[in-house]
């Protein structure tokens, strides 16, 4: 019994858990390569070998797309890193990419047993080294596709959610077209975290994966504005449409000076770079202009990307202005970290209040004044309170706004009947239902902002329930127990 | 790919191009835009849907050739191709009825001024139109407009064609002439627009402007393009990108829209002589 983990529980707690080797933090804070180099096959051997293999897995459950993290750990420790790859694509077609940006220490790796006492299993790592195990040796085969169905699915939006409906309903044999705005594929993968996190030919291969299973992407294609939902159903012939087109549209904090030349919004900004390529102009036509020092207005993970990007432009004093304090950063602790590592300088309890401007237009500093937290708030995060007389002028000459964002309006001002709440989200029920019979929708654009992987998980229900309405459409509604049998065979 | 059906030069910096894009063809109206990209290491630029043809499936550009992506669009030929084309952008224009009204169009902005003016043209209004340059060279459109307006009028800062002066020269006549200007439509550069909804606003006559700014996406997703009207943000790619000049902050935007001027002309050199060349060359088998 080669394959069976022979160490005692005991044994396996002592192991230390294996990380992945980074590029130095004053090397990489120049260039756009991957900051975390990933496990060796060794370290991932080691590492595989300090699951407990518990009867009750409890990190399946704290994963959205509840992979079945004990089998691909278990497939790693046999060495057989396909089977623990395809073992994870048969709940989340996206390893690659979900091995960087998920944060598993909030999910998975939160609730590991081992983690209660140690430090708990490197999930997250474990599952990028069998996706880039499978890449660097070309050993993608799509899964087979056992049935084919008839129905036009039509999933608007190339994200996270959009991505994973498109590969569900395509395994499940429906005739799945993508449509994306942008020219690129990808969504906030693409035009939001940079390539220091997620290097763009690992976008590329997993968008490739996605069109092996015959999924056609239509790219240059607005919905709302090239063809509506309702010309989507009518000349176009899809059964179901599924959104997920985002939460796209930045906001911005309303204080004087906004508009000033070089204020962005972190979408903004981040587009510049990662999507137009405006870090290698001129050989690229975007432009950007980045100042000596650059002032980074926000603590979501946007905000670490944009910071982050910054200085890798060449700032040389590159702040991150936070109103509360560390702890209540959104951001991932990894990012945080990374953050701290390049030599970001972190302006805390400190609050922006206006954007000052030289005689050009342009900004020369940015007025901020002291908090301190005061009582819990609606979020339950202590609420921050300005300190009376404690204003003070940072001289930068960029400012980047990355305080959040909210949908994009376009489909809902040209869908009738489809209902939003007042934060411009799409409201849905059980099921990701829209209001609209056959629209369903998930990710940024329903929930206002929240994680990749969640998007992920939203896409990945919204199949099923596609799959579900299209199936009892069929049947004439009659046989919902059929149903069931297909959905979970 | 949109292939390049058709192009043809008006001047040595300025080319009109039918382009294959039925799915934009089909659902363009007055008023909105595309936004492009020439090539792959290209940057996304909004330019103005002058025509469509249904049958066809094209839609018609008017480009003149300003920064590094436009001088480069003009080295493009027939039978060449752009690598993206996404639209119909922006909101249409309201065709309303205004019993007479005055479209102003200057420089390359007049292409964009065409399909309104048809339309309010159309709608049963009274079009005066007023076209203006620099200089002669620079005039376009002029039978295109002339052919369905009521006036028409052209006016050069040099006064190289027609009525030495500026556009609001002309317009203030029309304003004080006693044919009831009941709407100013007014597309050209900023200070252009500026001027005329200075002018306008003396009469309390209604004023339209289509606002040209920096854009990246132009669905709303970059807030480049934002600009203060009425003293509140607002985004000229999905609020737009026409406003009431008499709430528009020009001289915010003017200032803005230079964010990347050094820049720009940094990469224009080279680009631009080519352009040069090749035209120079065209032009000269024209005549």
């Amino acid at each position: 019994m080669k394959y069976v983990n022979p160490k005692k529980p005991s044994e396996r707690m002592r192991i230390p858990r294996q990380e992945s080797s980074e590029q130095p933090a004053a090397e990489r804070a120049t260039n756009f390569t991957e900051v975390s180099q990933g496990l060796f096959e060794a370290a991932a051997m080691v590492e595989a070998s300090r699951c407990l293999e518990c009867a009750e897995p409890v990190c399946i459950e704290g994963c959205p797309v509840n992979i079945d993290i004990k089998s691909f750990i278990q497939l790693i420790f046999k060495e057989d890193y396909v089977g623990a790859v395809n073992k994870i694509r048969e709940s989340n077609y996206l390893p690659a990419i979900c091995g960087r940006v998920c944060p598993q220490e909030s999910q998975c790796e939160s609730v590991c047993t081992l983690g209660k006492k140690h430090p708990a299993v490197a999930i997250g790592k474990l599952e990028r080294f069998v996706a880039d195990y499978e890449t660097k040796h070309n050993l993608f085969v799509p899964p087979r596709i056992e049935v084919r169905r008839d129905e036009k699915v039509a999933i608007v939006g190339s994200g996270p959610s959009g991505l994973t409906c498109a590969a569900e309903l395509a395994k499940l044999g429906y005739n799945v077209t993508i449509f994306e705005a942008l020219h690129a594929v990808g969504g906030v993968l693409r035009y939001g975290i940079p390539e220091f996190r997620l290097p763009r030919h690992i976008l590329d291969l997993e968008t490739e994966r996605i069109k092996a299973l015959g999924v056609t992407i239509e790219t240059n294609f607005l919905i709302g504005r090239t063809a509506t939902i309702d010309e989507l159903f009518g000349e176009w012939g899809f059964s179901a449409i599924f959104l997920g087109t985002g939460a796209g549209t930045p906001t911005f904090m309303g204080i004087p000076g906004e508009n000033l030349s070089g204020v962005y919004s972190a979408n903004e900004f981040l587009t510049r770079v990662n999507l137009m390529g405006a870090n290698k102009f001129p050989r690229y036509d975007t432009p950007i202009k980045i100042g000596r020092e650059v002032a980074v207005i926000g603590g979501g993970n946007t905000a670490m990307d944009a910071v982050r990007t910054s200085k890798r432009l060449g700032a040389e004093r590159a702040y991150l202005i936070y109103r509360r304090s560390r702890e209540e950063m959104p951001a991932r602790e990894e990012e945080i970290h990374h953050a701290e590592q390049e030599g970001i300088e972190f302006l805390l309890l400190t609050n922006p209040t206006r954007i000052c401007a030289d005689k050009n237009h342009w900004v020369e500093g940015i007025e901020c004044q002291r908090m301190e937290l005061g009582e819990p708030d609606e979020s339950g995060r202590r609420k921050p309170v300005p300190l009376q007389g404690s204003e003070f002028v940072l001289p930068v000459q960029t400012v980047i706004e990355a305080i959040g964002q909210k949908p994009n309006p376009i489909i809902q001002s040209t869908t009738p009947g489809l209902s939003t709440s007042k934060r411009g989200t799409v409201v849905i029920k059980d099921g990701q239902q829209t209001s609209r019979e056959g629209v369903f929708a998930g990710g940024d654009l329903t929930r206002g902002g929240a994680t990749v992987i969640l998007a992920m998980q939203d896409g990945k229900n919204a199949a099923s329930e596609i799959h579900r309405y299209l199936s009892s459409k069929h049947n004439g509604g009659t046989t919902p127990h059929l149903i069931e049998s297909v959905l979970s065979a | 790919m949109f292939p390049i059906i058709a192009k043809e030069l008006l001047a040595p910096t300025l080319a009109r191009f039918s382009i294959q894009a039925p799915y934009v063809a089909r659902k363009s109206q007055a008023g909105n835009f595309v936004i492009i990209r020439v090539e792959e290491t290209g940057e996304r630029i909004p330019l103005t849907v002058v025509e469509t043809d249904l049958k066809a499936g094209t839609i018609t550009l008017i480009v003149q050739a300003v920064g590094k992506t436009t001088n480069h669009l003009l080295t493009k030929m027939a039978g060449e191709a752009l690598v993206d084309v996404v639209g119909p952008l922006g909101n249409p224009t309201p065709i309303e009825y205004h019993g007479s009204v005055a479209c102003i169009g200057g420089g390359v902005g007049t292409a964009e001024l065409l399909p309104i003016a048809r339309a309010l043209k159309s709608r049963g209004n009274a079009v005066y139109t007023v076209i203006g340059a620099r200089s002669k060279d620079l005039i376009i459109l002029e039978p295109e407009m002339a052919e369905f307006s009521d006036g028409m009028f052209i006016t050069t800062d040099d006064g190289s064609y027609r009525r030495k002066g500026f556009v609001t020269d002309q317009l203030k006549d029309l304003l004080d002439a006693p044919i009831g200007i009941g709407a100013v439509y007014a597309i050209g550069p900023l200070p252009m627009m500026k001027a005329v909804a200075a002018l306008t606003r003396k009469y309390g006559v209604k004023t339209i402007v289509s606002l040209n700014t920096i854009m990246v996406d132009g669905t709303g997703m970059c807030g480049g393009c934002r600009v203060t009207v009425d003293k509140q943000m607002k985004f000229a790619c999905v609020d737009g990108p026409e406003f009431d000049a008499h709430t528009v902050d020009f001289d915010e935007l003017i200032m803005r829209n230079r964010t990347y001027v050094d820049m720009e002309k940094a990469a224009l050199h080279p680009c631009k002589e080519k352009t040069m060349e090749l035209h120079e060359a065209m032009m000269y088998e024209i005549r």
